[in-house]
């Protein structure tokens, strides 16, 4: 019982522990190792004297004691330590002591996650350092989940530490004028953790879902301190509709399942119907961010796939529709070739070839893929067949080799797909995702 | 307060191609930058750098020291300048290098205090 409480206490509580300890003592050393300290002696005296009334307290109580010892010791030494800037801080050197209000907590654990998510940390880096001091993942389970060694992320989070403090990255809250663009900032953090999840083909795919579900409660932690952030409020709905079909992705031998092929019976419709609550609460587009619109969009298209029934169902017509949208907001090439892929749905495979046409995606198999799918269709095959090969030269994933190389065999003289293969295979890019 | 040097790199001859207006524009642009610095700290160094074409680099090879003509680095945008300032931290640096002309890019880097 006791490693229950302790599990969920570090689970639900780590980042606020971590954001107030560091405000008050301005070690993310020190901050850090007091407070692993305390679950280590929690896990130890727990289970003998029972949970404590106030667990998140007792660990509070516990790592301040430590954090205090360290500093005294220090003291002694008369070592000098880099301090993290923060608020109070330069509150001190400017007015004398700050009163403290009492009611700084909830902006303590986002002055947290701004910190970690500073646009002047390597995003790899901030996404790893935020699931370690905001969600209390552990270095050990954070190299699992980025499939790095041990010893690779610890470096990394240790250098992303080291130049929180070196460089002097502000544990404060920023002014109201620049904190949309630092919630834009958070969102990609967070949204980049999520998409490692679902990079194809890398790695057992049971750990990547785990990743995946860590950036959604990154999110989930922020946008309980700034609820109608729009920005998150769209990160999460898109990443909630592309979470429910996490168990639908993969099939019996562990090969990924396109969209259009799925069981669809195995999404999660809780989540489906929170992400469509969101949507709803966000209503019309108003004064949004360019990234904040581009979630939104692509929420909006995989809100299409989730609520159609049956692929066959899929509105095509509206997924175009907001496509254009996207390639005004913020145009790339994956864009258009996901657009394409909605065009030759909705009006059949020669516009989808129209649609493709120019586009330039340099080191990425995607165009020549579509393009080879597209002209099958057409009943073109001479030129599919060179579309695949091109698209073979440039794949570099083993699973969607493998898929290739298969469609590419199938189109043996007098030997054409099936249709529902061909559009499963198709369907897939018109996923909204990337 | 932390201390930072603000490395300036940008296109070579492009002070010579700029216009008058456009000169004007640069000196309003650094103005703003040091109004922002004294607001919130202080600039304690700066200076604008003569071109790499005069420069020149010494390193050590093999226990010797070898002096050659030109800058240490091959690349498009060169160093032109710098700015030594004290401020609060990195945002308040980031806040005033932005105030400097666009077309630089800006390297900010902390100063160690080795005493």
């Amino acid at each position: 019982m006791s490693d229950d409480a302790l599990s969920r206490v570090v689970r639900e509580e780590w980042g606020r522990l971590v954001a107030l300890l560091l405000a008050r003592y301005r070690r993310l050393d020190l901050v850090e190792e007091g407070l692993g300290d305390a679950v280590e002696a929690a896990a130890r005296t727990w289970p003998t004297h029972g949970v404590p009334d106030n667990p998140a307290g007792w660990l509070n109580t516990a790592a301040s004691r430590r954090v205090l010892d360290r500093l005294r010791a220090e003291a002694m030494r008369q070592r000098k330590v880099p301090l993290l800037v923060t608020e109070a801080e330069r509150g001190q050197e400017r007015a004398g002591p700050m009163a403290d209000t009492g009611d700084l907590v909830e902006d303590d654990l986002l002055r947290l996650v701004l910190m970690c998510t500073h646009p002047a940390l390597a995003s790899e880096a901030a996404s790893a350092l935020s699931l370690r001091l905001v969600l209390g993942v552990s270095t050990y389970d954070v190299a699992r989940l980025f499939l790095v060694p041990e010893p690779t992320m610890a470096a990394r989070i240790t250098r992303a530490k080291k130049k929180i403090v070196a460089a002097g990255i502000p544990f404060s809250m920023p002014t109201s004028a620049a904190l949309p663009d630092r919630l834009d900032s958070v969102a990609q953090t967070a949204y980049l953790a999520f998409t490692a999840g679902y990079a194809p083909g890398s790695g057992a795919d049971l750990l990547r879902a785990d990743l995946a579900g860590e950036g959604v409660r990154l999110v989930r932690v922020v946008l309980a301190q700034r609820p109608t952030a729009p920005v998150l409020v769209a990160l999460l709905a898109l990443m909630l509709l592309q979470h429910s079909r996490r168990d639908a992705r993969v099939g019996a031998e562990g090969e990924l399942v396109l969209l259009a092929d799925q069981d669809r019976s195995r999404w999660h419709p809780e989540e489906i119907s929170e992400a469509l609550g969101l949507l709803r609460s966000l209503g019309h587009i108003r004064e949004m961010s360019a990234p904040a619109l581009a979630y939104l969009l692509q929420a909006r298209i995989a809100a299409e796939h989730a609520t159609a029934a049956t692929a066959d169902d899929t509105r095509w017509d509206r997924i175009v529709g907001h496509y254009d949208t996207l390639l005004q907001v913020m145009p790339s090439p994956a864009a258009q070739v996901a657009r394409a892929v909605a065009v030759a749905e909705d009006t059949g495979p020669q516009a989808g070839l129209s649609a493709l046409e120019g586009v330039q995606m340099p080191g990425s198999h995607r165009p020549a893929s579509v393009r080879a799918e597209l002209l099958v269709r057409s009943g073109r095959v001479a030129e599919a067949e060179a579309a695949y090969v091109d698209a073979i030269s440039q794949c570099r994933n083993e699973t969607e080799l493998a898929h290739l190389r298969g469609r590419l065999a199938a189109l043996a003289p007098g030997l054409r797909p099936a249709e529902p293969t061909a559009r499963g295979a198709l369907a897939a890019s018109g996923d909204g995702g990337q | 307060m932390k201390r930072y040097l603000i490395l300036i790199a940008y296109e070579p001859g492009g002070w010579d191609r700029a216009s008058e207006e456009a000169r004007a524009t640069f000196f309003e642009q650094h103005a703003a930058f040091s109004a922002f610095v004294a607001e919130h700290g202080r600039e304690s160094a700066s200076a604008a750098l003569d071109d790499t074409d005069t420069a020149t680099t010494v390193r050590h090879v093999d226990g010797k020291v070898v002096v050659t003509d030109g800058p240490f680095a091959e690349t498009a945008e060169m160093i032109g300048g710098y700015y030594e300032v004290e401020l609060p931290d990195l945002d308040s640096a980031i806040a005033a290098a932005a105030l400097l002309p666009p077309s630089y890019t800006l390297e900010i880097r902390p100063v160690i205090d080795v005493t």
